[in-house]
């Protein structure tokens, strides 16, 4: 009977959990034309969300690419087609890595500290004091941060994909020796900016709105103590890093699944 | 005609009981003090008369307008009207004094930047921290930053504020200098004043009235002078500062003879 009260519980709380984040969800749409007029506050938090998160994201999408040149050389040069290797590294990177890695970056990086910024908040009663000055927290602190991150995360996805080539290209023309023109060459023609580009960034446009919201919605519901703070934070990167790997097996099935 | 009209409040927090039938009236131009010991709902009843929380039952009128069905942007409307003095503060930390106190002008009016810096002065000035504008929240004291967010709450020149317990963990000097600032603010601006608090002395020293609360009703109200001479058992303990007496000095339960011999028993 406690198993079963425990469960008829948990189920409980997981609906009321995201209702709340539904209702969220609304609210910050909701502010969202008020915030198109006031967009130097969206243009602060692009700076604090996407800005600082560039050097991360220029180092993780190096490495990536220079680890996906030598991997793709290996198993490639075994059929004699190592030539290919800029269409692999660059379909890699487009299609999954680029908006996968960069949005679990993202997640880690300005997920967490959105969490950590609006649970303090909350627990310092700087969103009451809000509240009772009439100005809207929703409109004026959270919305402002959705837009940011949902902005900013197609530019990371964007900056990762190109570095990591950058990266592939390295590790295989400098230091494997494939040659340079077949590289750009097949990479440019075997790459769709339809089927490959813009799907691309529309994960990336996904995640940016998945991830934002549970981090934003994460702060905002988070108990009002160190302790609360602390474990809506580990919610945040957790709960972002499900919804990107399940949401990226979803998309890419609706998207390359008849491939 | 009192601003605050409160009739028959009942507020429940799951299935406690915090509010049990709470009638209270406050008048405007006075200072109004709610006391009461620890627990027993004075801040719950303050963001139930900004409309931050919803009775379950009951009424809370503020200058005639039910607060609570009031539509949103009426009742932020209201807010404005509205100051309050929270017990953190809470000023925002990344923007600067200045900037805290200009906040509400910069949200609501379309005043130019130098009537801006005018009105901050002035009212940093009346707080005494004008030469601490630059300074970030960080790096004040408690009393300081209570001191600003009193200037951020008379900001927009309410008709009413309410104050969170502000004189808790304040030094003997800045709580001379809230005290003063409080009854001063309420004379020279007109105000209406709510201190919700359990200083006892110094809330007596400012406050016309005085209701105080205890086990989710109001037990007595009064000046300060009529409670001072209360025959009540509770207005007594409360006022003295007993130990035990109506508010219990141990937690309700089992009693100590029964717990040692019920303990003898189970070995």
């Amino acid at each position: 009977m406690g198993t079963i009260q425990r469960l008829g519980q948990w189920a409980i709380g997981t609906s009321e959990r995201l209702g709340r984040g539904y209702l969220f969800l609304m609210a910050i749409l909701a502010g969202i034309p008020g915030s198109l007029f006031r967009f130097s506050l969206v243009i602060q938090q692009i700076y604090s969300v996407g800005v600082l998160s560039v050097l991360l994201i220029l180092i993780s999408g190096l490495f990536v690419g220079m680890v996906l040149g030598l991997q793709g050389y290996n198993t490639l040069v075994d059929f004699g087609a190592e030539e290919s290797l800029g269409v692999m590294v660059s379909l890699s990177l487009v299609r999954e890595l680029g908006p996968v890695v960069s949005a679990l970056l993202f997640a880690g990086r300005a997920g967490s500290a959105l969490t950590a910024e609006i649970g303090l908040m909350k627990s310092t009663e700087q969103l009451s004091g809000m509240e009772m000055m009439a100005v809207d927290p929703i409109r004026r602190v959270i919305t402002p941060r959705f837009l940011a991150g949902f902005i900013s995360l197609p530019f990371l996805a964007a900056i990762f994909s190109a570095v990591g080539i950058l990266g592939g290209y390295l590790v295989g023309y400098g230091l494997l020796g494939v040659d340079d023109g077949a590289f750009w060459t097949q990479m440019q023609t075997k790459t769709d900016w339809y089927d490959d580009i813009l799907n691309g960034v529309i994960k990336s446009i996904v995640f940016g709105f998945v991830v934002t919201w549970i981090a934003l919605f994460e702060g905002h519901d988070a108990i009002p103590t160190s302790e609360g703070v602390g474990r809506a934070t580990t919610r945040t990167v957790v709960h972002s890093a499900f919804a990107i790997l399940g949401l990226d097996f979803v998309l890419t099935a609706l998207m390359f699944g008849d491939v | 005609m009192p601003l605050i009209e409160i009739r028959d409040l009942h507020f429940y927090r799951g299935d406690r009981a915090i509010f049990k039938g709470v009638d209270l009236d406050i008048y405007r131009g006075k200072v109004t003090a709610i006391m009461g010991p620890s627990g027993t709902g004075k801040t719950t009843l303050l963001k139930l008369i900004g409309g931050q929380l919803v009775p379950d039952q009951g009424t809370i009128k503020v200058d005639g307008q039910d607060v609570h069905r009031l539509p949103h942007a009426q009742l932020y409307e209201l807010r404005k009207r509205m100051g309050m003095l929270f017990q953190s503060g809470a000023l925002l930390t990344d923007i600067s004094v200045f900037d805290n106190v200009a906040f509400p002008l910069r949200e609501h009016t379309n005043l130019p930047e130098s009537m801006i810096q005018d009105l901050v002065s002035m009212k940093l000035q009346a707080v005494g921290l004008r030469n601490a504008k630059e300074l970030m929240p960080a790096e004040l004291s408690g009393g300081m930053a209570r001191r600003v967010a009193l200037a951020r709450a008379v900001a927009l020149d309410p008709m009413m504020i309410m104050y969170d317990e502000p004189f808790t963990g304040q030094d003997p000097i800045s709580m001379g200098t809230l005290v003063n600032l409080i009854k001063r603010i309420n004379q020279s601006m007109g105000l209406t004043s709510i201190v919700v608090s359990h200083d006892l002395e110094e809330t007596m020293a400012i406050a016309d009235e005085i209701y105080l609360l205890s086990g989710g009703k109001v037990i007595e109200r009064g000046t300060p002078d009529t409670l001072q001479d209360s025959s009540s058992e509770w207005v007594k303990q409360f006022v003295e500062g007993l130990p035990d007496g109506p508010v219990p000095f141990h937690f309700p339960g089992m009693s100590f003879e029964d717990d040692l011999l019920n303990r003898k028993a189970v070995k």
